[in-house]
């Protein structure tokens, strides 16, 4: 433990910078998975585009698109965004199915009943089918968070300064003590997040705590797909 | 005042929903589609508010085509109650009834207040305002369901079998409810069943249908029980078994007369003559 206390201030600045490297990313990829969940229930072949697609990105190796991306991107192989969006493209790759799956799962008459009174296209996504898919989206995101927060590490390896570089500075040095304080950061950082996720949920969706049987087992199914 | 002129929906596989229909539906009346599954008369209800549109012919409201009408300002200046209520699961019952208003810009405040009062309007207590939906009963919810069409004030109120789903004594109560209402309120109302007991209690112009859309007839709930236009509108309100032709019978032992059917099967008993 006195490694700890001697290189305190390495360690919290690395579970910073690696807290900081992993809610861009899930933030981003819930952005930009939602909408494509969407348009992935529009029709069967754009489903299986978007469903197909975000399958396909998902088999890309990290460690090669870490590699890859400073060409496609224009910037420095060091350079953090490179991770960013690697990661974010993981994030999109992992939610879309879930997201897709959630709108489509939103009660059929309540999504006639909005229309037939007169929501819009646009308030009735906003006020109708969002909400009522809150619960399935919440579930995908936490499995989006964990895994991300677990992905930032390979960073390490092409120089990023986040709890990976504990990984590899400590298997170098064979130093299983630091190896063991970067998983345990690793896991506040993931326990807080998933926390912080449930605590919005319950702020949000209020309607929600008074948990149906139904609604319960539609969440327990959208995180047994992975 | 509600015009259908020549309307027909096909359908893509060539099958007609309806076909050549044309019938006036007066203002601050209650007109009832009646008819069997297939006969059309959900499409027809829903060609007024533009959820369906037809393949040929116009709906008129007020003399205006709502062909050229934006569907969503159509749909919000008509009220309209479904069958399983399609009330939002996590919006709060004060807040389903104020949908509408909200979405027209109605401040929050004055939407609740407005909400409270129609509360009252369906006779259900206003302690109910901060529930979710689904803790109230069937009939509750229904109830709630006219609330929220009539948050707007429509000048149009449709209701698709809005009491199917509840149990035959809240769905006579309800039915009972609208008359009620209907009294005070005195709205265009066009009510979709399938249910011909149910189209005589609220109806004051009834249309039988036909599968297609055809209308058998249409008039007041007496003239049609006086003359059947044919065999197919007997069968429908029950004259060929016997249902509607009602005779007296005197009990001897307690001195009740007695209505039965022509099978003999009572159907109420003889009260004093209101005169």
């Amino acid at each position: 433990m006195s490694w700890l206390v001697d290189n305190f201030d390495l360690v919290a600045r690395l579970t910073g910078n690696h807290a900081i490297l992993s809610v861009i990313p899930i933030v981003l990829g819930f952005v930009i998975a939602v909408p494509l969940g969407w348009i992935a229930n529009r029709s069967h072949s754009l489903r299986s585009w978007v469903i197909g697609g975000g399958s396909f990105l998902y088999t890309i190796p990290s460690l090669p698109l870490f590699v890859i991306l400073p060409y496609i991107l224009g910037t420095r192989i060091t350079d953090e965004r490179n991770i960013i969006v690697a990661l974010t493209i993981y994030a999109v790759a992992m939610m879309v199915r879930t997201a897709a799956d959630a709108l489509a799962a939103v009660p059929a008459d309540a999504v006639e009943a909005s229309t037939s009174i007169g929501y819009s296209l646009w308030t009735r996504f906003w006020l109708v089918e969002f909400p009522l898919a809150g619960p399935v989206l919440l579930a995908g995101l936490r499995v989006v968070s964990a895994s991300t927060i677990a992905l930032v590490s390979v960073g390490a390896i092409i120089g990023s300064a986040n709890l990976g570089y504990l990984f590899t500075n400590g298997k170098q040095r064979d130093f299983l003590e630091e190896i063991l304080i970067g998983i345990g950061a690793s896991f506040l950082i993931a326990l807080v997040f998933d926390i912080a996720i449930v605590l919005l949920g319950r702020v949000l969706m209020p309607w929600n705590l008074r948990k149906s049987p139904a609604s319960k087992s539609i969440r327990q199914n959208a995180v047994g797909v992975y | 005042m509600i015009e259908f002129q020549n309307v027909t929906k096909q359908f893509p596989d060539g099958t007609f929903a309806v076909k050549d229909f044309s019938l006036v539906l007066p203002s601050h009346k209650v007109t009832v589609f009646v008819g069997s599954s297939g006969a059309g008369k959900t499409t027809l209800l829903r060609m007024i508010n533009r959820m369906v549109n037809p393949t040929s012919g116009k709906v008129l409201i007020d003399g205006e085509d709502v062909a050229g009408l934006n569907p969503v300002a159509l749909r919000r200046k008509i009220g309209y109650v479904l069958q399983a209520t399609g009330l939002l699961p996590h919006r709060k019952i004060a807040d389903n009834i104020a949908s509408v208003p909200r979405l027209n810009g109605v401040p929050k405040s004055k939407a609740r207040e407005e909400a409270l009062i129609l509360l009252d309007t369906v006779g259900l207590d206003r302690s109910l305002a901060d529930r979710y939906p689904d803790q109230l009963s069937g009939g509750q919810q229904q109830r709630v369901g006219v609330a929220r069409a009539l948050a707007s004030d429509p000048n149009i109120l449709l209701m698709d079998e809005p009491f199917g789903a509840v149990d035959p004594i809240v769905r006579l109560e309800l039915q009972d409810e609208l008359n009620r209402l209907q009294g005070e309120i005195s709205k265009t109302m066009v009510f979709v069943t399938h249910n011909i007991d149910e189209a005589f209690a609220i109806a004051d112009q009834v249309v039988i249908l036909r599968a297609g859309g055809e209308i058998a007839q249409v008039g007041s709930p007496a003239e049609i029980l006086a003359n059947p236009a044919d065999d197919f509108v007997e069968t429908f309100i029950g004259a060929d078994k016997g249902k509607r032709t009602l005779h007296l019978q005197r009990r001897e032992e307690d001195g009740v007369t007695l209505i039965v059917d022509a099978e003999g099967r009572p159907a109420g008993i003889l009260g004093e003559d209101k005169g």
